[in-house]
């Protein structure tokens, strides 16, 4: 359309007057242009940010030292830099500072020097000003704890418990490095066997306890708790408990193995401290490492972020129990949501006469899908949590009561909700795909002697199926970004155990758990230690964008295929 | 049977369209639960309190006791006599369980005042002039499975042996907190008395001492006929006979060294005398009843010269009522009247509703009382019987005016409208406005709009009608990939990266907005004055594409010169200049950054939807307005847009839709505050984010609770309607575009 008015220019061979160009509405079409970039500046530029942010905090910064001097007063400074920023020195003064350049601005670092337990505060804002020469040592040592964040010092000492220290002094830089290294080798063997005891074995025995207790409280309930079934009752009881004890003493052992291994390191202040190597995850000296081993770290700590679960109040270490816990949620709501939205929709479609109340219901499913997520939140929590769910206790749960079972939030009332939430969407495009298969074939089938349900069967549904496929896709991308409604039924910033283990019944819909949006909300905004939790937030939101667009690109790819195979069919 | 028999098929076709119409009408039906279910849970708020006869037994009492109580769960009862005894009895059965002593040593009893409702502390006046406090409890037990109640009475501060003046006391009144022990009554010869016995803790032993005060009363004029005492120990409410009220400082001594009259007035504007009054839970607010059916609530307020005064804050209409006695609620701002003729009318002051108005009920005179948990009422006639009545009434609390209009709480200087649902205390007045939600997420959903639905219109118009096809490809898909987006990202942004980047860079910021039109219209002139040579280059509908690195450049340019241009003209803080220049506060979590937020949630949709419609217009009608000459833009303003605008405007409307449902965003990009204020540098609470933030705590079938539920209900509404209207408004462009 626009080469019209190329053409009337190619005529004349000078461009119009302003006033002719402002009239000709040429302004408004590059308004409207400038639109268009914006919103599309706006998608990329958040993925870029996220992508960049996200990413970035896996790789193994270098670590500054610097002596910072204020007022007469000089300390040694270790970390990180975090961020850097231009303040007008107005501001500055006006917080109390004093300032020596010549302003009017000045340059701000954000540095995180770690050490919680020695500084107290992980992060500091320093004035560039006050910095003497910068330093890059290589003999830094980054050591990433189970407790009280990062440390960073230069490492003097490592003892092996009932060994020779080997230190610094005597042995050389590198062998003590290597000792530690060896060390936390073996504590990280000997925790894991610990986890995997605590967590696994043990975990198993409470569960057979708390069973154990539920039937005996259902018998008693029942009136049939005798002396034979209480005596079978403690004989199992006491079985468990025996084996509880040896696994106590197997785990006393454990913790007593490593308990007393230690290292000594330096601050940046010249204090010299021994810390234990039980509570070290991994140590590192980033300024020594080259490009490669940078890269062999990064994957590391990106492995260690999608498979472990988090630590330090959630601000460190995985995601692994929210990534599980969306991904089961998602395909459980796939599994409810499918079947009633396909069937409400060939209802729809086939079976219900056409006329005015359909076509209200119908406008009323669509309408559905614009009611804000929160209300199913309401409706969830009101009628699956308190309402069903409460009943269900009683019917089948009147053991454990007044603990509640199903009569609270849990992975299955979120999954249900989400369902519901997600139904009118699968409707109105199982609906669509059906609405656009040609009577023809329909009525070639009966005319064949098929009866209706099995030309519904065996060829209106598969040829509908590529826009059910289409209709999952988007009830997954919704469900796996909602977060407001799971805040009511079922989802919590921490949950000890996955919904899915090698306890019976294995898959325990009665069980809360934990997810990637949850968590973003949780870490970033409800944390004690928001700064420290950032970059992992930004990472998470990531991961979330990925795994909803991987969901979004499974299904594509599955629809495509369903398309090509009833492709001849549609023509 | 073979699968193949033709009866076998026959059954199975039926089978299937069984159960195809079961699964598919349940599935609706389903749906529609949501609806009914909401109602379901909201309805009993609007709902009266009702009110029926529990038992009625010969009274096992001689007379009418002086004071009658109830515990918590309704099964016994306690009564005073003026012999100095209680009495606890089964409420059913009449039968006494346990007769309790108060201070019968002191002489008979003239007077029994209650500390407050709720407050199970009794002040026993004795006809030697003596005063004595008790407290009554019940200590809950289950031998056996069963309920077991353990009544008892405690004598307290005996230590102190009150005596007010010489002779029986008329009437007395008895205030017990923190600070001191207050105790006023009235003489036989109508004298007012005030003694008040400061505490003192002596903080090593642990011992607590009272220091005796004996208060200065200013003369009142009129006959005393009730006076109360605030639960602050502040204020004495003295009321005489004639409706006329003096309220006394107990806190402050005018210049003759008596306690100072802080306001005085008439109670009744119908005159009238007084015929009953009482202290609302909280011991805030004054009830009084005229005998001339006037029934009225006063609290003090500050007038705003430094003074307080006692402000006439409601009145209840009785139905020409005469109210003879008033039973506060404990757990509850509302109460009880009981009427001269045996009505009985229940109230609540905060949602001003009269929610039972039964009449002539068989009452005689005598002593009543209500339950703690207002759920039982206990009336000791003196003719000998004993009758009590269960009362329904869960929901008082909420009225539809008091939820969208301005209410006057208690502690307030004006009527407001507050959204303030839980508190620590017991006696608190919960404050269920809509108003600051419903007003915070219009607000949100305001400027939402304000920056959605220009770029998202201009950007559908663009993409629709002057895009090149293969570049529409690819745009509209990148701009439709937001719709995905999960908004607890884009809350998560808006909160931890975009607010403070706003706080810092505001002038950046309202630079952008200014330098980016302008910027790209001049950018836009330079190019049409370029030769033509090298705009021949650019093919038609890439604009868009060529505006990609201008609008970077503008973005990075604003952000550059960020600090140099607040130095110049805001002396380097504008944040400082806005709240000390404007006047206006400037939140980091503010309206401006939700705006942005939720506007990128909400462009895609308004754009999928709108482009659709701009693209769909039939391609003769512009065709035929650019053979008569029109330009490009003059057959899009002319012709266009005017079709499209009903897909438009659905396109909004659902948008629209969105930002007023949208929680995750708003949760995290805003202070979440309740205030009403439309600055754009203030936050807001939006109703989606109350009850997100508030439905896990409240407890369940609470008011609370369906007052939230009321919340979402109204959000379902609104969406719903929004979005009925935008659908039907779309079928019709439907229609239009078919006839076209």
């Amino acid at each position: 359309m626009n080469r019209m008015i190329n053409e009337q220019e190619l005529h004349s061979d000078r461009a119009p007057g302003v006033g002719k160009w402002l009239r000709g509405g040429d302004p408004l079409i590059w308004l409207n242009g400038a639109a268009v970039s914006v919103s599309v500046i706006a998608v990329v530029g958040l993925l870029l940010l996220l992508a960049v942010r996200g990413l970035s905090h896996f790789w193994p910064a270098d670590v500054l030292a610097v002596s910072v001097s204020y007022q007469g007063q000089t300390r040694e400074l270790l970390g990180e830099v975090v961020e850097q920023v231009e303040v007008p020195g107005a501001q500055l003064r006006e917080a109390g500072f004093e300032l020596q350049g010549p302003g009017p601005f000045y340059q701000r670092t954000l540095m995180k020097q770690g050490n919680r337990d020695f500084l107290g505060t992980d992060f500091t804002w320093l004035i560039d000003e006050q910095f003497g020469p910068r330093r890059y040592p290589l003999d830094v040592l980054v050591v990433e704890r189970l407790e009280w964040g990062n440390f960073y010092g230069y490492l003097r000492a490592v003892s092996r418990f009932g060994e020779d220290p080997v230190t610094v002094a005597e042995h050389g830089e590198a062998a003590t490095l290597e000792a530690m290294q060896a060390l936390i080798v073996d504590t990280v063997a000997v925790r894991e066997e610990i986890h995997e005891i605590e967590q696994g074995e043990i975990g198993a025995i409470n569960y057979e306890l708390e069973r154990l207790r539920l039937r005996e409280r259902g018998l008693e309930l029942e009136g049939r708790l005798d002396a034979a079934a209480q005596a079978d009752l403690a004989s199992k009881r006491a079985e468990q408990e025996a084996s509880f004890r040896a696994l106590q003493e197997q785990l006393y052992t454990l913790y007593d193995s490593i308990k007393d291994h230690s290292y000594s390191a330096e601050l940046a202040d010249g204090r010299v401290v021994t810390l234990p190597i039980a509570k070290v995850v991994r140590a590192y000296q980033p300024n020594a490492m080259n490009v490669f081993a940078k890269m062999a770290m990064y994957v590391e700590r990106l492995w260690e972020f999608l498979s472990e679960p988090p630590r330090e109040a959630n601000t460190e270490g995985g995601v692994f129990p929210a990534m599980f816990g969306t991904v089961l949620m998602v395909i459980l709501m796939s599994i409810i949501v499918t079947p009633f939205g396909v069937v409400a929709a060939v209802y729809l479609r086939e079976y219900a006469s056409q006329g005015f109340v359909t076509r209200t219901i119908r406008v009323a499913v669509n309408n559905l899908a614009g009611v804000p997520s929160i209300v199913y939140g309401v409706f969830g929590l009101g009628f699956f949590v308190y309402f069903v769910g409460g009943e269900l206790d009683q019917l089948f749960f009147p053991a454990s009561l007044p603990r509640p079972t199903f009569g609270t939030p849990g992975l299955m009332w979120a999954s249900l909700t989400l369902a519901l939430l997600t139904l009118p969407v699968v409707i109105v495009a199982t609906e669509e795909g059906l609405a656009r298969i040609p009577s023809t074939v329909r009525e070639g089938s009966l005319a064949l002697g098929a009866t209706r349900a099995e030309t519904l069967w065996r060829v209106v549904l598969p040829m509908a199926s590529p826009a059910m496929m289409t209709g999952l896709i988007l009830a997954v991308a919704r469900a796996a970004g909602e977060v407001a409604p799971l805040m009511l039924v079922g989802v919590v910033k921490l949950a000890p155990t996955l919904p899915l283990d090698g306890n019976y019944p294995y898959l325990h819909l009665d069980q809360k758990f934990m997810h990637l949006g949850f968590h973003i909300y949780d870490v970033g905004f409800q944390s004690p230690n928001v700064e420290a939790a950032r970059p992992l937030v930004y990472a998470t939101a990531l991961l979330l964008v990925l795994i909803i667009a991987l969901l979004n690109l499974a299904a594509v790819s599955l629809r495509n295929r369903l398309r090509e195979r009833y492709k001849s069919l549609e023509h | 049977m073979s699968p193949f028999t033709p009866r076998w098929r026959h059954f199975k076709d039926r089978a299937a369209t069984v159960s195809v119409t079961a699964g598919g009408a349940g599935v609706l039906v389903a749906i529609l639960l949501i609806f009914f279910y909401l109602l379901y849970e909201v309805l009993p708020l609007f709902g009266n309190a009702s009110i029926e006869k529990r038992s009625e037994v010969a009274s096992p009492f001689a007379s009418a006791p002086l004071y009658l109580a109830v515990e918590e769960q309704t099964e016994m009862g306690f009564a005073v006599f003026a012999d100095a005894r209680g009495s606890f009895f089964q409420l059913d059965s009449g039968r006494v369980v346990l007769e309790a002593d108060l201070a019968t040593d002191l002489g008979p009893v003239s007077a029994v005042a209650e500390e407050s409702a709720g407050k199970r502390l009794l002040a026993v006046a004795h006809t030697s002039g003596a005063v004595s406090v008790h407290a009554h409890e019940y200590r809950l037990s289950y031998p056996g499975g069963e309920r077991l109640i353990t009544p008892r009475v405690e004598r307290l501060y005996p230590e102190l042996a009150i005596r007010i003046g010489e002779g029986p006391l008329q009437k007395l009144a008895l205030g017990d907190n923190d600070d001191a022990l207050l105790v006023v009554a009235q003489d036989a010869a109508g004298a007012l008395h005030a003694q008040r016995y400061n505490r003192s803790e002596n903080f090593l032993t642990g011992e607590v001492n009272f220091d005796l005060e004996i208060l200065p009363l200013p003369t009142l004029a009129g006959e005393t006929a009730d006076f109360h005492i605030d639960e602050n120990l502040h204020w004495l409410y003295h009321i005489d006979s004639k409706g006329g009220f003096a309220v006394i400082n107990l806190r402050q001594r005018d210049g003759t060294g008596k306690l100072e009259v802080a306001s005085r007035g008439e109670l009744f504007s119908g005159g009238g005398q007084l015929s009953e009054s009482a202290m609302l839970l909280g011991g805030i607010s004054l009830l009084a009843a005229s005998d001339r059916a006037e029934l009225v609530q006063y609290f003090i307020v500050r007038d705003g010269e430094g003074g307080h005064r006692l402000q006439r804050v409601r009145e209840f209409d009785t139905d020409g009522v005469s109210i003879a006695t008033l039973l506060p609620e404990h757990r509850r701002k509302g109460f009880v009247a009981l009427g001269r003729q045996g009505e009985v009318q229940i109230y609540h002051t905060t949602s001003h509703r009269r929610l039972l108005s039964e009449s002539a009920l068989p009452l005689g005179a005598g002593a009543a009382a209500i339950s703690p948990r207002a759920d039982a009422l206990l009336l000791v006639d003196a003719d000998g019987s004993l009758r009590s009545w269960h009362i329904d009434n869960e929901h008082p609390d909420v009225s539809w005016s008091a939820l969208w209009s301005e209410v006057w709480y208690e502690s307030y200087d004006e009527p407001a409208h507050v959204w303030q649902s839980s508190a620590s205390d017991n006696d608190f007045e919960p404050k269920y406005s809509f108003a600051p939600l419903a007003f915070g997420t219009l607000k949100a959903a305001f400027y939402t709009m304000m920056i959605a639905a220009p770029l998202a219109i201009c950007g559908a118009i663009y993409t629709a009608y002057f895009m090149a096809p293969a570049l529409r490809r690819k745009v509209k898909p990148v701009i439709e990939l937001m719709e995905a987006l999960p908004t607890v990202i884009l809350g998560f942004l808006a909160g931890l990266w975009l607010a403070p980047l706003i706080e810092d860079k505001l002038t950046a910021v309202v630079t952008l907005m200014l330098a980016l039109p302008v910027g790209v219209i001049l950018f836009a002139f330079l190019w049409s004055r370029l030769p033509l040579a090298i705009r021949a280059r650019l093919p038609d509908g890439w604009h868009a594409a060529v505006l990609v690195p201008v609008v970077l450049f503008i973005g990075y340019a604003s952000f550059a010169s960020n600090d140099v241009l607040e130095l110049w003209f805001f002396a380097g803080d504008m944040r400082g200049w806005i709240t000390t220049e404007l006047g206006i506060s400037f939140d980091q979590r503010n309206a401006l950054v939700v705006g942005i937020a939720m506007g990128m949630a909400v462009i895609p949709t308004i754009f999928s939807i709108a482009e659709d419609a701009i693209f769909s217009v039939p391609k003769h009608l512009s065709y035929g307005s650019l053979a008569l000459g029109a330009t490009p833009w003059q057959t899009l303003v002319g012709v266009v847009i005017p079709t499209a605008s009903p897909g438009i405007f659905s396109g909004l409307m659902i948008g629209l839709g969105r930002a007023v449902g949208e929680t995750m965003i708003v949760l995290m990009a805003t202070g979440n505050t309740p205030i009403m204020d439309a600055n754009i540098f203030e936050g807001m609470r939006t109703l989606s984010a109350n009850i997100a933030v508030e439905v896990p705590e409240a407890e369940v079938d609470s008011t609370h609770y369906r007052v939230l539920f009321l919340a979402a209900f109204v959000l379902f509404m609104f969406t719903f309607m929004v979005n009925t209207v935008a659908e039907l408004v779309r079928q019709r462009l439907r229609i239009k575009y078919g006839s076209l």
